[in-house]
């Protein structure tokens, strides 16, 4: 009864509870070949190209450890200051399912590769004037294993095909602790941990095409409790907009769930995120958990990790997010809000680099990457950025130079990204180029002036808005190409 | 006949390789009705092969050290375009894309793949009675066994089908079948022959090796297939720079001062008198060329078949559940859904015993029996490991039976399960220990029937083997040279090619 009268003051808000959030995050490293055959690991292949008798699991086929999968999975858990074991080993988890061809997946239990590191995140830096806090979050372990098949349904079809392209293809999990404590924070841990994965050049990372994916187990509790609520797992996430609506979702139903049912009405299970709907779906219960069967995989001797390889692999790594970002604030005067945005994705802190090379100032390159930038990117495919640095810095100098105004430079860069010419041929061939000379411009001045009397009186009376009218009619005659500055103390000086 | 007595006979020009391989063929098309040994022969790919080997020879090019041998291949290794089914319904039409690295090896040595041999379904049993297609029938006494799960290519060698056969080795699958067949069968260090393409059974003790008419041409088949392989992760290169090759590994001084152990643990219930006898005989004889033979003790002996079961069935759970219908294979017909389909496709595709060590395996490594189990077996295994590490120390050899009896009546052992696994006492120790260790003819007993007697060795030490082998064959005869009673002898196979006229080459 006293619970249930908590319970209904909780329901009122949401303050009451907390959330806690632990991630397991599957991404695919960057190899060419598979984790343990020779096959490719390119994606979008025609079904079933990139696949041989050991992917496949054809009898009598055995795995052969690809060196590089271990390489990338070390100087990840490096990256996230795990400490890497000088020796792991791989064991069989057992289950059938046609996606997986040997119906065991070879992956690491009782000795992960990776274990005990951690990930600071900031939250409050989406937004330019946010509080900025900054959290642990653990990380438990990360281990290496092989991906699996998948299944397609035609559709309208009463048939399934199978196409075992990616499976073989390594992966590594990492298994965080219960250390996030609402959606924004489960979304930042992510991006952090995305960004260092890039960094590191361990992954990709497409989530679109699944090259990062992330399964959540979430539950909630009183404010003030330490033990546990019972969790529920969420699969099927694909981007950070679906995690953040979906475990905003699933932390509502069970907050609604423990007021109305109480802690015990939470069922340990498994749901999966409906976008359409927008909330989370029972796919199955954890009772009558698998038993996977757990063994070391006798096809496979122990991995050695010797002291000399490791130092190789820490060494390789290159300057992280967090080091980049803080490099920034000092070189190029930025301020936290743009030094995180730029080195949140190395793609971008490169392209911003590249672009300062040339000689542009660095607020002012920091500006057009973060303000003008993602507009045309956007639309771009893969999310690549549809300008070469050196038209964009060519355009920022331009513009610095008074060749051609602002307005027009957002024009020009719009251009560039659809026709990819440079800044210097469309200017050229649209005749954009910045009215400076003195002469053109007080010829249009006197045009202007003659035209409108009234507000020269005006002027003249010491209205100060008639000027800027003035410069209005100035800047619509030379249809936008007039220097302003220059147009701004020729207009002047005409007036007096 | 032996293979240097066939590649004299090349080189000589008595009569070519087609010659040869057409005769085995003969031998086996007339005889195999009764043995069933084969389970496929190829006729068509050897007699090409045969006929590729005779004009390059004619061309005066050099050829491998097996050229021209036939050779019969145990089922359960793949073979790249010809149907290996693991005497398994389930793989009834399987043909692999690929060759096994051994036999890529027997083909760059030049030999001749002559049939596919039977086994035990899934190399799980000790009588080849477990095979989901024939009874393979010991060439010796066709109311008995030949021994398993190789008991196909044991009696394949018995019956002078082909000089030499590959086999593979779990707990007793070369020895056994070569001890009841009368012929010589290694089963190598584990590590020394790759895997690769070797239907796994148990894959911690699964390995490949020969089955030969005598001691020279399995240590010659020995060496065409070890070697690490970049294809199996386990496979592994001697520490010493390679192993002296046959027969140079016999010292000049023989086994003199050597020091054989004899495992007192293999002398007690249940071992036929007559093998103890045999076994004991050989003592003698080592101690008459100067070795030293003492009695030991191996507790951890008594182990071994709890320990070889539980790890045995675990992986074999695991290696034989892929065989789900999908991919290849066969399919049940009959079922509504994914699970019916997985279900009725084993149920229908596996035998009884497959099944029996699916379900012992399935369940030794389920969770709250496995820390009972699969780990305690685990454990015991590095037990018996270091067991053997000690006596390697102190011993260069062990001597022992490979089989508390003699060959059984076929149909006898089928209906009890542990009693068949008792056939498998004196040789599991070895393959948990992963030693090498040989088993080859030491007379017969009175009612005639084989038997066998199992020399073990330390990790890669095969050549002490062939040596102490060897000298025991010299005082045995070499099992080549016995042909079954009821068979025409292997010789024949030259005086049907001679008297049918054919021209000398």
């Amino acid at each position: 009864m006293k619970q249930k009268m908590k319970g209904s003051h909780a329901a009122d808000g949401n303050h009451l509870f907390e959330t806690v959030i632990g991630l397991e995050i599957h991404a695919e490293l960057n190899t060419k070949s598979k984790i343990f055959c020779s096959c490719s690991t390119r994606f979008g292949s025609r079904p079933n190209e990139n696949t041989c008798p050991v992917c496949m699991g054809l009898p009598g086929t055995l795995p052969v450890l690809n060196e590089e999968a271990v390489r990338l999975a070390a100087r990840a858990g490096i990256a996230l200051h795990c400490s890497v074991n000088r020796v792991s080993r791989f064991d069989r988890k057992n289950y059938f399912y046609p996606d997986l061809p040997k119906a065991y997946q070879i992956t690491q239990y009782d000795l992960p590769l990776c274990e005990s590191g951690y990930l600071d995140i900031e939250t409050g830096q989406d937004r330019p004037n946010g509080k900025r806090r900054i959290h642990r979050i653990g990380i438990s372990r990360i281990h290496l294993e092989e991906d699996a098949g998948k299944l397609i349904h035609p559709e309208g079809e009463p048939v399934t095909l199978l196409d075992y392209n990616r499976a073989g293809v390594p992966l590594i999990e990492i298994v965080t602790e219960p250390d996030m404590r609402s959606p924004e924070e489960a979304a930042a841990f992510l991006k952090a941990l995305k960004s260092i994965l890039e960094y590191t050049e361990v992954s990709d990372c497409r989530m679109e095409q699944g090259s990062l994916r992330c399964d959540v187990n979430l539950s909630v509790r009183e404010m003030g409790k330490t033990d546990f609520g019972t969790k529920v797992e969420i699969k099927n996430l694909n981007s950070f907009r679906e995690i953040q609506r979906a475990l905003a979702a699933e932390a509502e139903r069970q907050r609604e769930q423990y007021c109305s049912g109480g802690p015990d009405s939470i069922l340990p299970e498994t749901r999966r995120w409906d976008n359409g709907r927008g909330r989370t779906v029972s796919m199955r219960t954890k009772e009558g958990n698998q038993d996977y069967r757990y063994f070391p995989d006798p096809d496979l001797p122990p991995v050695f990790l010797d002291r000399s390889l490791l130092c190789l692999i820490r060494n390789g790594i290159p300057e992280l997010p967090e080091q980049k970002k803080e490099r920034f604030l000092r070189e190029y005067g930025l301020n936290p809000y743009e030094a995180g945005l730029l080195t949140g994705e190395k793609a971008l802190a490169d392209y911003y680099e590249e672009v300062v090379g040339f000689g542009v100032d660095s607020r002012e390159a920091a500006h057009w990457i973060l303000d003008e930038l993602p507009r045309i990117r956007k639309d771009a495919e893969n999310g690549e950025i549809p300008v070469k640095s050196h038209y964009l810095a060519d355009l920022i100098q331009k513009i610095g130079e008074g060749r051609i105004s602002r307005n027009t430079g957002k024009d020009v860069l719009m251009e560039m990204a659809v026709t990819r010419k440079t800044p210097g041929e469309i200017i050229r061939e649209k005749g954009l180029s910045q009215i400076s000379g003195p002469a053109e411009l007080q010829k249009i001045i006197r045009d202007v002036l003659s035209r409108n009397a009234d507000a020269v009186q005006d002027y003249k009376k010491g209205s100060a808005k008639a000027i800027g009218f003035l410069m209005g009619q100035v800047m619509k005659a030379s249809r936008g190409k007039a220097n302003p500055n220059l147009a701004r103390s020729l207009l002047e000086e005409l007036l007096s | 006949m032996t293979i240097d007595e066939i590649q004299k006979g090349y080189r000589d020009k008595r009569f070519s390789v087609r010659e040869i391989v057409t005769e085995y063929l003969e031998r086996i098309r007339k005889l195999d009705g009764t043995i069933g040994a084969f389970l496929t022969v190829c006729d068509d790919s050897a007699l090409q092969k045969a006929a590729e080997l005779d004009e390059k020879r004619s061309r005066g090019e050099e050829t491998g050290p097996l050229a021209g041998i036939p050779v019969a291949v145990k089922d359960n290794i793949c073979t790249r375009g010809i149907r290996t089914t693991c005497a398994s319904r389930v793989l009834e039409d399987f043909i692999p894309p690929y060759d096994a690295t051994v036999v890529k090896k027997l083909k760059e040595a030049d030999a001749i793949l002559i049939g596919k041999a039977n086994l035990d379904e899934f190399a799980m049993g000790s009588s080849t009675e477990t095979s989901a297609f024939q009874t393979t029938r010991n060439p010796w006494d066709i109311t008995k066994v030949p021994g398993g799960s190789s008991g196909g290519s044991a009696a394949a060698v018995a019956a002078g089908f082909a000089p030499l056969a590959i086999g593979s080795d779990t707990g007793g699958s070369i020895r056994q079948p070569s001890a009841f067949c009368g012929v010589v069968g290694l089963k190598p260090t584990y590590g020394s022959v790759s895997r690769y393409g070797l239907v796994a059974f148990a894959s911690s003790l699964d390995q490949i090796g020969p089955i030969a008419g005598n001691v020279k041409d399995c240590a010659l088949a020995f060496q065409v297939l070890r070697g690490q392989d970049p294809n199996d992760s386990t496979s592994m290169q001697p520490d010493a720079a390679g192993m002296p090759s046959f027969p140079s590994c016999l010292p000049d001084q023989g086994i003199r001062g050597w020091k054989i152990g004899l495992p007192r643990e293999c002398f007690r219930h249940g071992l036929h008198p007559e093998i103890e006898e045999s076994v004991r005989e050989c003592g003698r004889l080592f101690e008459k060329m100067g070795a030293t033979i003492r009695e030991i003790s191996l507790p951890v002996w008594d182990m071994g078949m709890n320990v070889y079961y539980i790890l045995s069935s675990a992986e074999a759970s695991s290696n034989l559940a892929r065989y789900d219908g999908i991919r290849y294979g066969i399919r049940a017909k009959d079922y509504n859904n994914l699970e019916e389909m997985i279900v009725h496709t084993r149920s229908e595709g596996f035998g009884w015993e497959t099944k029996r060590r699916i379900l012992l395996g399935t369940c030794v490594l389920s969770s709250g029996y496995e820390k009972g189990y699969y780990k305690r077996a685990m454990r015991l295994r590095d037990k018996i490991r270091a067991a053997f590490r000690k006596a390697f120390q102190e011993y260069d050899l062990l001597l022992l039976p490979t089989t508390p009896t003699l060959p059984f009546d076929i149909g006898k052992q089928h209906s009890d399960p542990l009693e068949m696994y008792l056939a498998d006492i004196h040789t599991v120790s070895m393959s948990i220990a992963g030693v090498p260790a040989l088993s080859l003819p030491c007379g017969f007993s009175r009612s005639g029937l084989p038997i066998g007697v199992q020399l073990a060795a330390n990790h890669f030490e095969e050549n002490k083997l062939f040596s102490a082998a060897s000298l025991l064959e010299r005082e045995f005869g070499p099992s080549g040279r016995n042909t079954p009673p009821d068979m025409p002898p292997v010789g024949k196979i030259v005086d049907n090619i001679l008297t049918r006229g054919g021209k000398q080459y």
